[in-house]
């Protein structure tokens, strides 16, 4: 166990921002107890020009931004150096940069740290495949310069037994678009904290994400959207499905307009879908305005079951229940899926959905 | 040659107030070839005949039989029900987002026929079905019914009618909402399906305008939940000239 620097309150449950997530399960992530091993299980492949990737010392790395999460702040304090990868300004990176996080042991637990920085009118998509057994905390930080834009997919495809958690945060410059495209379909309890800061006027996000638990599975996305800046806009999207007894996620999307941020335009949505009982989807937008000088802020909500009347118009066609089930839940999630823009990527997310919703028995 | 045999067909729907009764003991026979069409005033139970047929679950039968050539319709699901030969063209198809037109028809048809369709054929037979009903290429592309018009929501339906080729059809309201050009789109899609597959047909309408298209053999005016007159194809004039005021008791 490292020695921190300052006496960091330890997560009792209580806090707004834990209220959800079962402590218990964190395997002393939160406190302090976990062991933590020297393990770096994500890798670079490619070559492409203008591309840099390289582990920068935790000395040379100051972080950008404080953090008052209690784990981000133990893997900041522990982890040894910054995983980096660099866009040379004005470089628009054709292929896919792919970052694979191969995790391999639950007897320790991994601090990680990643930065992800564009220059300015880069351009990128960068994708995080996360496999393997992980016992992960994990502090990735985005900084994209004025005109550039990224988009980052992060897949949760963990073996179970698995524990993430994780903090995204984007520092969005002038005119820069941040796309984030999240899918957690594999692990026991996943937690991300996707969360946007604008700081330049004309710069946008777009939030999508997709996660679908079953029995037993916990998986928390926590986004925040800070508008601290005019004309920015930012777009939330998540679709959830759960099924199996012990299912549950958790979907908080906060919104920040401060004063100074007139003509923002934001929008969020989450949307569940409950495929059995015993599952438990809690689903919270907030938005916080202090300027009424805005373009639009608005949010939306839902969780709810198989639609009756789909399905009987897809039998009505002679397709067999499962297959109607099966048809309609790939239909939901397909929205955000194709966004990821990879045929094989899609295929594999999709074929696991499909084996999630028969191992939950449709 | 097939047989869809109505017998003393009585239905319940489920509501906050309890069970309300709505079909009264309903008979009618459609055999192969024919085309019945069963007229009558709103509420009167039309789409509550064509939706139990086809198993919808929010209503109860309460008495009587339905039978597609001897055998049970209402013991089936509603998925074979379909492959016993049954389609119903709604009045209000359901949207299904992110399923694309195409794969919606392939699995359909896959499931109708018991295995997937040579593509190259089956590709082939799509793109005929919807230049016969005059629709765009990028139709197949988009999801199913989400964001259709009305007009566009019907050919999709004809579409499917003439593509997974049923033994016996029921086409409920397939003429609301339509312009004249749809209308006669539509109706020479039914009467294309009937000529190729010697079909049945159950249509329920309101109106006697689509009449003009497809030329019924027998007409059944119906009110307060049963058949209460039988005609030929004058009996539908009647109507027009009289309506149903005559049927709809005090």
């Amino acid at each position: 166990m490292s020695l921190l620097t300052t006496n960091y309150l330890t997560p009792t449950g209580r806090e707004e921002a834990w209220r959800f997530t079962p402590l218990k399960r964190l395997g002393g992530l939160h406190d302090g107890t976990a062991k933590v091993g020297d393990r770096q299980s994500l890798s670079y492949r490619g070559s492409a020009s203008g591309v840099k990737f390289e582990r920068i010392s935790r000395e040379l790395a100051t972080s950008p931004v404080e953090t008052d999460d209690v784990v981000m702040q133990r893997v900041r304090e522990g982890a040894h150096n910054v995983a980096t990868l660099t866009i040379a300004a004005n470089t628009e990176v054709a292929e896919t940069i792919t970052l694979s996080r191969s995790a391999q042991g639950l007897d320790s637990a991994e601090f990680s740290r990643v930065r992800i920085e564009l220059g300015a009118h880069a351009r990128a998509t960068v994708i995080m495949e996360n496999t393997g057994d992980a016992f992960l905390a994990e502090d990735v930080e985005f900084v994209l310069a004025p005109g550039s834009n990224l988009t980052f997919v992060s897949l949760q495809e963990w073996n179970t037994g698995s524990t993430h958690l994780a903090k995204h945060h984007a520092i969005v410059d002038r005119d820069a678009s941040f796309k984030s495209i999240t899918v957690t379909v594999g692990g026991s309890l996943v937690r991300l904290l996707p969360s946007v800061e604008f700081i330049g006027q004309g710069a946008s996000c777009e939030l999508l994400g997709v996660y679908f638990a079953t029995e037993g599975q916990f998986f928390e996305h926590r986004m925040f959207v800070d508008h601290k800046v005019p004309n920015a806009k930012s777009r939330v999207n998540y679709k959830g499905a759960l099924a199996g007894q012990g299912a549950h996620t958790v979907w908080i999307g906060d919104v920040f307009i401060r004063a100074a941020a007139e003509g923002t335009d934001t929008y969020e949505l989450n949307r569940n879908l409950l495929l059995s009982d015993g599952a438990r989807a809690d689903s919270v937008p907030n938005l916080e305005i202090e300027t009424g000088e805005i373009v639009g802020a608005g949010h939306a909500s839902t969780t709810g079951r198989f639609d009756d009347e789909q399905l009987f118009y897809l039998m009505s066609r002679g397709i067999e229940l499962s297959d109607a089930r099966r048809l309609v839940v790939r239909g939901f999630f397909n929205e955000i899926v194709t966004e990821i823009g990879d045929a094989v990527i899609q295929d594999r997310l999709m074929d696991r959905i499909d084996n999630e919703l028969a191992k939950a028995g449709s | 040659m097939s047989t869809l045999e109505i017998r003393g067909l009585q239905v319940s729907v489920n509501t906050d107030a309890g069970a309300v009764e709505i079909l009264k003991g309903v008979d009618l026979t459609i055999k192969s070839g024919e085309t019945h069409a069963i007229m009558g005033p709103n509420g009167s139970g039309k789409s509550t005949l064509a939706y139990s047929i086809a198993g919808h679950p929010k209503y109860s039968i309460t008495g009587g039989t339905v039978t597609l050539d001897g055998v049970d319709l209402l013991e089936m699901t509603v998925d074979e029900r379909a492959k016993a030969g049954l389609f119903l063209a709604m009045q209000y198809p359901v949207e299904v987002p992110g399923v694309s037109v195409s794969n919606f028809l392939r699995t359909a048809v896959t499931a109708l026929r018991g295995e997937a369709p040579k593509l190259r054929t089956w590709t082939g037979e799509v793109k005929d079905a919807m230049e016969a009903l005059k629709m765009d290429p990028a139709f197949a592309t988009r999801n199913v019914n989400e964001g259709f018009s009305g007009g566009e929501k019907k050919r999709h339906e004809i579409m499917q009618l003439e593509l997974l080729k049923p033994k016996i059809a029921i086409l409920d309201e397939t003429d609301s909402g339509l312009d004249v050009d749809a209308l006669r789109i539509v109706s020479e899609g039914v009467v294309r399906a009937k000529e190729a597959n010697n079909l049945g047909v159950l249509l329920i309408t309101h109106y006697t305008r689509i009449l003009r298209y497809i030329k019924p053999d027998f007409v059944h005016v119906f009110a307060n939940g049963k058949i209460v007159e039988e005609g030929g194809a004058e009996l539908a004039e009647k109507l027009e000239a009289n309506g149903y005021a005559e049927y709809v008791g005090s």
